[in-house]
């Protein structure tokens, strides 16, 4: 029997590796079933769950949050989010990120001070350096 | 000198430091491996993510993304990954000594700059001697998360498409061993650099692309641009790690060396105080004998 490479990986982490049967994503256009020799194709996916029916005939279940799906003849990978996706929810996570900025750098100036940087890192690695210079002619 | 019972005192809370510095020590090795792991476990998703790129880059020469455009620099931002917490030697002085230097060549220029903290070192750092801070993730904890990082990396690849800035710059501590971390900075965008796969130009075949390729390509640019925050975050907490388990060793070593110093005060103490008794003794026989 024909097979087909399945790979679901995420950012973080393989979630699943090995030969299948068949495979049912949830694509962005409706669900496809993806059988070997499926011709290649490229699509985002919506959240729900990958099916991987392995050569055994058992069945995996995945639930994914959103992802890209590639389809080659002879190899399905699925690159998973990691977290759920969506313009609203990418756009809260920006505002919640900006607010945090404008909350932790309260009063301070729009303008790196540049002189002041460098001259107070040079001043910490000095003490550092000495620090460790110490060390080494005591013992 | 001081006396017998405060150098023994001492003795017991240098002790009690070198405790504390050896768990700290042994906490962080262990976590080391624990980061290692998760950096390798980012690669795969990295790899296909990046040879899925090169085949939509090249699918439709006529249609350019902007992420994929090179243009004349006026603002760019940085997005500086630190540690959350210190204890770390020179890691973050290191790291925006960095950040000053390439900051500092673009001011040349007349070239303005922004960033994107990650992590509470930085933050503290930038606040103290300002600069225009679009976003702020701190607190990742052991396991940074991509979750986490989408908020402040939206930010920066929404500037970039509005052409508020031309550049997009990583920084991070890269890391080498666990002797050695070093700070990089690494170009998010554009992605002119990214290799668009050799192989996808050998092959003929193409993808069936739903809904189409310019879609695509934006929704894979901005994974792959999150992936590589993700990779830095991860890298950088090994860094941390590795360098916090060398500074924590070296501190047991000197709370080792500085009990050594004390005991022997404290025997020098313990031998003065009881000679002087003897002599004490002596002198006193010697009155009453005499």
């Amino acid at each position: 029997m024909a097979t087909i490479h399945v790979d679901i990986v995420s950012a973080e982490g393989e979630i699943h590796s090995g030969d299948a049967s068949m495979v049912y994503a949830p694509a962005r256009m409706g669900e496809v079933g993806i059988a070997p020799r499926h011709a290649p194709l490229l699509t985002t996916l919506k959240p729900g769950e990958v099916r991987v029916e392995d050569t055994e005939g058992k069945e995996h279940f995945y639930y994914i949050t959103g992802g890209i799906l590639e389809i080659q003849p002879h190899a399905v990978t699925v690159l998973a989010d990691t977290a759920l996706r969506g313009e609203q929810l990418d756009e809260a996570a920006a505002l919640k990120a900006q607010q945090e900025a404008e909350a932790a750098l309260e009063g301070a100036s729009e303008e790196t001070d540049l002189k002041k940087a460098q001259l107070e890192l040079a001043e910490a690695q000095a003490r550092y350096r000495a620090a460790q210079r110490l060390k080494g002619k005591k013992s | 000198m001081a006396g017998e019972k405060e150098i023994r005192t001492k003795i017991r809370s240098v002790k009690n430091m070198q405790k504390i510095t050896k768990a700290m020590e042994m906490v962080a090795a262990s976590k080391i491996r624990k980061a290692q792991d998760q950096m390798e476990a980012s690669r795969p998703y990295a790899q296909r993510i990046r040879r899925v790129i090169g085949h939509l880059a090249h699918a439709n020469p006529d249609y350019k993304h902007p992420f994929l455009v090179e243009r004349e620099v006026k603002r760019v931002g940085f997005i500086v990954i630190s540690t959350d917490r210190g204890l770390c030697g020179g890691l973050n002085t290191n790291l925006f000594k960095r950040v000053i230097t390439e900051v500092g060549e673009w001011r040349e220029k007349g070239v303005e700059v922004e960033y994107a903290l990650v992590g509470a070192k930085a933050v503290q750092f930038f606040r103290r001697l300002g600069g225009k801070v679009v976003g702020t993730a701190t607190h990742l904890g052991d396991r940074p998360s991509v979750n986490e990082l989408i908020g402040s990396i939206k930010i920066m690849l929404d500037a970039y498409s509005e052409g508020e800035i031309d550049r997009l710059y990583l920084v991070n501590n890269k890391f080498v061993n666990t002797m050695s971390q070093q700070p990089v900075v690494t170009t998010l965008l554009p992605v002119s650099q990214i290799d668009l796969g050799e192989e996808a130009l050998q092959d003929h075949w193409d993808y069936i692309y739903e809904p189409d390729a310019g879609e695509l390509l934006d929704d894979v640019l901005m994974r792959y641009i999150e992936s590589q925050v993700y990779r830095g975050a991860v890298e950088n907490f090994a860094s941390e790690m590795a360098a916090k388990m060398v500074a924590m060793k070296s501190a047991t070593d000197n709370a080792g060396e500085i009990i050594d110093d004390l005991q022997l005060a404290y025997n020098k103490a313990r031998q003065a105080a009881i000679t002087q008794e003897i002599s004490e003794i002596v002198g006193g026989a010697a009155a009453v004998s005499g």
